[in-house]
C-alpha cells in the first residue's frame, strides 16, 4: 500500500510529521483512544460550561459525587443504567451490520406501552401470578419493540429506503401513539398518566428483601438490570460465537462479500433490526415495571439516543457497553441536577465527537521523521 | 370551513424553512458528504439568531450570527468525516447531538426574553392581485419566503449549469477522476458541507426570526430537520422537487391545525373537533408522510434507476481504490 503523505504544516522545522496507514492494531489501542477521547472530551465541555458562565471544575465534582458518591446514588446510577444498556445493545447488535437504527427511543416507547397494554386493557386478570405477569409484559415489550422496528427493517432490505430516516420517523409516531393512550382510554381522572400498575405487575427490586438482607433497604436497583447482564452475554454470544453473528459481522464489513457467499441479505436486515427493536422494547418495558410503574409521556430523557452514544464508545463490545451504560447512567442523574439544564446533551455530543475523531488513530499512526532522513 | 388559500399561503411561509434545509443538504450530498446534524444545525441557527436578536436588537445580524454558528457546527463534521474518514452517519448524529446540546446551554432563559425585532414582511404589488397565485405566493410574506424563491432557481442553475457545479457534481459522483483533473476534493468537500450548514444555520433563523418566532427549546424545530433529510430523498438531489416538498410539508404542518379548529367537516361532525385526542394522530401526519414519500421514491429510483450520488457517504482517500 502507498504511503499517503498528507502533511499540512507550513512549519520550518527540521522534523515532519507523518501520516501513514496502520497495518495492524494493537489490541490495547482501542481502549486507550476511547479513554482518552474521552479524558478529551471532558476538557472541551469543561471549556463550553466555563464560556457558558459556569464553574467547570465544580460542576464536574458535583457530577462525581452525585453520581458515584455513596451507595444510594450509585444504586440511583445503576437504576439510569439499565435501560441504557439493553438499548446500547440494541444499538451495538445493529451497527455491527452498518444498519443504523436510530430509532431505539420510539422502539423503547413501544416497548413501554406493550409492557402496559398486557396490565391496562388488560391482557392478563389483575390477579395473575406475579411471574408470568411480568413474563408476559417482559415479551410483550419484546414483541412491540421487534414490530415497531420491523417496517423500517422490511424496507431497507427489501426497497433499500434509508433506514436512518425511517427509524427516526417512527420515534416521533411512538411518542404521539403512546400519548394518544395515555391521554385518552389509559388516562387516570383526565391526567396525562394512566393508573399505577398493581405491584404484581411491578418487577423486584433489592429494596424488597430488605427483610432480609439489611443492607438492601431503599435501594431501587431492579431485576431489570439483570435483563441488561445476560442480554449483554446473549449479544456477544451471538455476534462472536454464533454462524447468524458470523453473517452479520460479514455483512457489516464488506456487504459485496457477503452477499457472494450467499448470505440472505434480506433475511438478516429484516431480523437484526427486529432484534434491536426489541431489545429497545425490553429497555421500555423493564422502565416501566421496574421505575415507573405507570404508562406516562415523559419515560425517557433520550435513553435512544443515547444508547447510539454508549454503543459506538463502547466500540460496539457488548460487555464495553455495561461499563459505560453506568457511566452515562451517573451522567444523567447527575444531569438532571445541573444548570443550565442542556450540560448533558451536549457532553455526549462532544463525547461522541472525541471518540469518532480518535478512531483515526486506529487507522492511522503518526510518526515524527527527521527531514531528508528517507 | 378551511379556508386552502390560508393554509397553501402558510404552507409557503412554513416550508420555506424545511426549503432551506433541504438545499443546504442537497448541496452537501451532490458532494458526497451527507451530514444528518441538520436538525441541530437548525437549532443552533435559531438559537443564535433569536439570542442576537434579544440582545443586540437586529434581526440581520441575527440571520448572519445563525448562519455562520451552524456553518461551524458543519465545519467540525467535515473535519471529522473528509479529514479523519469518520462514518458520515455517526458524525452526523454527534452533530446533531453537540448542536441541540450547545443550543440548550446557550439558549438558557431565553424564552422568557419578551418581544423582539422580527424580520419584515412584504406584499409585492401587482403580483399579489393575481388571483389564488397572488394571495399563495407573493402576500404578506416574510422577506425569507422571496429569498427562497430566488434561491432555489439559482441552486439549480448553478448545479446544473455552470462549471463550479460541474465539479461538484464531479466530486460526488466520482472523486478519484474528479482528483486526477485537478479538482481539490477535499476543498471542494468542506465548502460545500459548510454550504449545508450555513442554509440550514438560515432556516433555523427563519423560524426564530420569520415563522413561527420565539424560542421553545428543543420544540422550536420539532424535528424539521429531519424532514428535510427525508426530503432530499424525495427532491431526488434537485432544488426544485426540494421546493415542492417543502412547502406540501409546510402545508401538511398548517393543515394540522386547522383541522381541529372547525365544527363540522365536509358536512358531517368533525371527529378532530370532538375527539381532541384524534389529534394525535394528525401529529403523526408529516412524520407518516415521510416514510411513504420515501417509500414511493425508492421504488420510483429502482425503477428509473436513478438514485443518490454515487460517493455519498463514502470518505475520499487518494490512493485507494473506490
Amino acid at each position: 500500500m502507498a504511503m499517503t503523505e498528507t502533511t499540512a504544516t507550513g512549519l520550518r522545522v527540521p522534523f515532519t510529521l507523518r501520516v501513514e496507514p496502520r497495518l495492524e492494531v494493537p489490541r490495547w489501542l482501542g481502549a486507550v483512544t476511547s479513554a482518552g477521547a474521552l479524558i478529551l472530551a471532558f476538557v472541551i465541555g469543561g471549556g463550553i460550561i466555563a464560556l457558558a458562565g459556569g464553574d467547570p471544575i465544580r460542576s464536574y465534582q458535583h457530577i462525581f459525587k452525585a453520581a458515584f458518591g455513596s451507595v444510594g446514588v450509585l444504586n440511583d446510577t445503576l437504576v439510569k443504567a439499565t435501560p441504557l444498556i439493553l438499548v446500547g445493545l440494541a444499538c451495538a447488535l445493529a451497527f455491527r451490520m452498518r444498519l443504523w437504527n436510530i430509532g431505539a427511543e420510539g422502539q423503547f416507547f413501544l416497548g413501554a406501552w406493550g409492557a402496559s397494554a398486557v396490565v391496562l386493557i388488560p391482557l392478563l386478570p389483575k390477579t395473575a401470578p406475579r411471574p408470568l405477569m411480568l413474563l408476559v409484559m417482559a415479551l410483550a415489550g419484546f414483541a412491540c419493540g421487534a414490530l415497531w422496528a420491523w417496517l423500517p427493517g422490511y424496507l431497507r432490505a427489501r426497497l433499500n429506503v434509508n433506514e436512518v430516516v425511517t427509524t427516526l420517523m417512527m420515534n416521533y409516531i411512538a411518542v404521539s401513539w403512546v400519548l394518544y393512550w395515555v391521554f385518552g382510554a389509559w388516562s387516570e381522572g383526565g391526567f396525562q398518566m394512566s393508573p399505577v400498575f398493581p405491584k404484581n405487575a411491578w418487577l423486584p427490586r433489592l429494596t424488597d428483601y430488605a427483610g432480609a438482607v439489611e443492607a438492601f433497604a431503599g435501594l431501587t436497583l431492579h431485576l431489570g438490570f439483570l435483563f441488561g447482564l445476560i442480554a449483554a452475554v446473549l449479544v456477544w454470544f451471538i455476534l462472536q460465537r454464533s454462524r447468524w453473528g458470523y453473517e452479520i459481522r460479514l455483512i457489516g464489513d464488506n456487504p459485496r462479500a457477503a452477499h457472494y457467499a450467499g448470505v440472505n441479505m434480506v433475511r438478516n436486515t429484516v431480523l437484526v433490526m427486529m432484534l434491536s427493536g426489541g431489545l429497545a422494547g425490553l429497555a421500555g418495558m423493564s422502565e416501566i415495571a421496574g421505575v415507573v410503574h405507570r404508562l406516562q409521556g415523559a419515560i425517557s430523557p433520550g435513553y435512544g439516543f443515547t444508547g447510539i452514544i454508549v454503543a459506538w464508545l463502547a466500540k460496539l463490545n457488548p460487555f464495553a457497553v455495561v461499563l459505560v451504560s453506568v457511566l452515562f447512567g451517573g451522567l444523567i442523574l447527575a444531569g438532571r441536577e445541573i444548570q443550565p439544564s442542556g450540560v448533558p446533551r451536549m457532553l455526549q455530543g462532544v463525547i461522541l465527537f472525541c471518540v469518532i475523531a480518535s478512531d483515526v488513530l486506529l487507522r492511522y499512526r503518526v510518526r515524527i521523521v527527521r527531514r531528508g532522513a528517507e | 370551513m378551511i379556508d386552502w388559500i390560508i393554509v397553501l399561503q402558510a404552507g409557503v411561509a412554513t416550508g420555506t424553512v424545511l426549503l432551506f434545509a433541504t438545499v443546504g443538504e442537497i448541496l452537501a450530498e451532490r458532494s458526497g458528504v451527507m451530514n444528518l446534524g441538520v436538525e441541530g444545525m437548525m437549532l443552533i441557527g435559531a438559537m443564535t439568531a433569536y439570542k442576537t436578536a434579544v440582545l443586540i436588537g437586529q434581526p440581520w445580524l441575527g440571520v448572519l450570527f445563525a448562519m455562520l454558528a451552524a456553518g461551524a457546527l458543519s465545519l467540525l463534521h467535515a473535519l471529522v468525516t473528509i479529514s479523519f474518514q469518520a462514518d458520515q452517519v455517526v458524525s452526523g448524529l454527534a452533530t446533531n447531538f453537540m448542536g441541540i446540546g450547545l443550543s440548550l446551554v446557550l439558549g438558557e432563559g431565553l424564552s422568557k426574553a419578551g418581544t423582539v425585532a422580527l424580520l419584515p414582511s412584504y406584499t409585492v404589488p401587482i403580483l399579489s392581485s393575481i388571483p389564488i397565485i397572488g394571495p399563495i405566493f407573493f402576500t404578506n410574506h416574510s422577506v425569507m419566503v422571496y429569498v427562497g424563491y430566488l434561491l432555489t432557481p439559482a441552486v439549480w442553475f448553478y448545479i446544473n449549469r455552470t462549471r463550479p457545479g460541474l465539479h461538484l457534481r464531479a466530486v460526488g459522483e466520482y472523486p478519484a477522476a474528479a482528483d486526477a483533473l485537478g479538482i481539490n476534493v477535499y476543498r471542494l468537500r468542506y465548502q460545500y458541507v459548510f454550504v449545508g450548514g450555513v442554509l440550514a444555520g438560515l432556516a433555523g433563523a427563519t423560524i426564530s426570526l420569520a415563522v413561527s418566532p420565539g424560542w421553545f427549546s428543543e420544540l422550536t424545530t420539532s424535528g424539521q430537520g429531519w424532514i428535510a433529510i427525508g426530503l432530499v430523498i424525495f427532491a431526488q438531489w434537485d432544488p426544485w422537487r426540494a421546493l415542492a416538498g417543502a412547502y406540501m410539508f409546510g402545508a401538511v404542518r398548517r393543515l394540522i391545525l386547522d383541522l381541529q379548529g372547525p365544527q363540522t367537516l365536509l358536512g358531517l361532525a368533525n371527529p378532530f373537533y370532538y375527539m381532541p385526542k384524534l389529534g394525535f394522530f394528525l401529529q403523526m401526519l408529516p412524520y407518516a408522510l415521510v416514510i411513504l414519500i420515501l417509500f414511493i421514491g425508492s421504488r420510483e429510483a429502482m425503477r428509473k434507476r436513478i438514485g443518490a450520488p454515487a460517493a455519498l457517504g463514502t470518505p475520499y482517500v487518494r490512493g485507494e481504490r473506490g
